[in-house]
């Protein structure tokens, strides 16, 4: 039996939650937004080149593990992460490591996982959590949307850490090594947040960054005459789901953002933060009136107003106001 | 998003315990976490994406019971798997497991094999070679 004395927040989002709790066990207490912020993790694309479950990908977030990845660099602290290809080795491995009292963070699918209710477990392999402890054949789990520690199976933690399809994590553990004894916050804001405007403003692709946002407004007005009606209206239902499903704290992560930006003002004497975080927010309120014109359509509960025109012009509006934000953002860093 | 719009339109979680994190503001302009219990657009979007799924395992068990399929058939729709991502599971060749879809291919598999579709959907051997008679009971909620 061996359990680490993590401490367990719940967050909204998998991958910033699991890092803003690992940082906290070694001492660099941050919040989920700050860990959010530092590691850069806003962005937006439309890619209809690739298909989850037959349907487009949008993506509010930048890639996966990007955010651990930047967070922990930049702050100056030391991440191991190892795959493995043995899923008994892969456990064996992670047990050395609870053995030695460390938490470690996993990358796993989240169709096996045994604690998911139902109605969420589909095949997505981009869910991270943290084990926590083993206790007999059960495993600790601090799953960061998860209120509280939840206890898994073995069998069902393996077979999640081995889960197939696209982006399959093959296993992928990471722990923190080595923490700097001081952190300089300011400079990792600051250079988290000169990478979000960068790649949201200068992405040279045009499915990325502002430009994608024109680019999804241009196509979902042509949804109904090119791919006809119920098509078109999946499309709208994976639209809702990849913005407001559980872990992006609301609007694609826009208000976890605008609460990154609030907490930032005052630790950069930077007081326009806090406006530029009052207009996110007010964006964010946007892409939620998206979601809800988009639920209309998709529920045929549509009025004369509610139609895929209004979409995309929300969608445009969006797109102005965000770009506003980071030339704004870019000027005052 | 105001704490006081912070949605709690029960759907997805059914249970009383479980809450997920927004992000919202409270009066004095501050960002503070709020637990919600779901929001109804994504109720419905959500809804509508195990409707498809629903409809895919209702379309494929009608033909399991017609005798063009074979009862895997009916545990990879279930499991919502195609026959690529069955494939990479079992570590056959698609085409092997494209064959064991068909009554035929299925028929005679020895046990071995069996066992190991068996594994991956956490079946008895038994329940792999059957489905259910019920269209009630063919889904997990």
């Amino acid at each position: 039996m061996s359990v680490t004395d993590f401490q367990h927040r719940q967050s909204s989002h998998c991958e910033s939650g699991v890092s803003a709790n690992l940082l906290s066990h070694y001492g660099i207490h941050i919040t989920e937004a700050m860990a959010f912020g530092i590691g850069a993790g806003l962005f937006f694309a439309y890619m209809p080149f690739i298909k989850v479950n037959k349907l487009p990908l949008t993506t509010y977030r930048c890639e996966v593990g990007g955010i651990l990845k930047r967070v922990t660099q930049t702050l100056g602290c030391r991440l191991h992460r190892q795959e493995f290809k043995d899923p008994l080795k892969a456990m064996t491995a992670l047990d050395a490591l609870l053995g030695q009292k460390i938490p470690v963070g996993c990358r796993t699918g989240a169709f096996w996982l045994p604690y998911f209710p139902p109605a969420f477990r589909f095949h997505f392999n981009m869910h991270n959590l943290v084990v926590c402890g083993k206790e007999g054949d059960e495993y600790l789990i601090s799953d960061p949307v998860f209120p509280n520690v939840v206890r898994c199976s073995a069998e069902a933690l393996m077979k999640s850490r081995f889960a197939q399809g696209p982006l399959a994590p093959n296993g992928v553990m990471y722990h923190i090594t080595y923490v700097p004894a001081e952190v300089d916050l300011e400079a990792g804001i600051k250079k988290g947040l000169k990478t979000v405007c960068r790649r949201m403003l200068n992405t040279p692709l045009p499915f990325a960054g502002i430009r994608g946002i024109g680019f999804l407004a241009n196509r979902l007005e042509k949804w109904p005459t090119r791919l006809g009606n119920p098509t078109a209206i999946l499309h709208v239902g994976q639209l809702i789901r990849m913005q407001e499903e559980i872990g992006t704290g609301g609007a694609g992560f826009r208000f976890m953002f605008a609460a990154f930006l609030q907490e930032a003002a005052p630790l950069l004497g930077a007081p326009d933060l806090l406006e530029l975080s009052r207009q996110m927010t007010e964006t964010g309120d946007l892409w939620r009136k998206l979601a809800v014109v988009g639920a209309r359509i998709c529920k045929g509960r549509a009025s004369e107003a509610d139609t895929y025109a209004t979409m995309a012009g929300l969608l445009r509006e969006c797109a102005r106001r965000e770009a506003l934000i980071y030339r704004k953002l870019m000027e005052s860093l | 998003m105001r704490i006081d719009d912070v949605p709690q339109d029960k759907g997805m979680i059914d249970n009383d315990n479980l809450r997920e994190i927004c992000y919202a503001v409270n009066p004095e302009g501050r960002y503070v976490l709020a637990a919600s219990a779901g929001w109804e657009p994504k109720n419905i979007a959500n809804s509508q994406a195990w409707e498809l799924v629903r409809e895919t395992v209702l379309d494929i068990w009608s033909k399991v019971r017609a005798g063009k399929l074979s009862p895997l058939a009916y545990h990879m729709a279930r499991n919502q798997m195609n026959v690529g991502l069955l494939a990479k599971y079992v570590r056959y060749s698609r085409l092997r497991v494209w064959c064991h879809l068909k009554p035929a291919g299925f028929r005679r598999l020895p046990p071995d094999i069996l066992s190991r579709y068996a594994t991956v959907f956490d079946l008895e051997i038994d329940a792999l070679q059957q489905v259910p008679d019920n269209a009630q009971e063919l889904m997990p909620i």
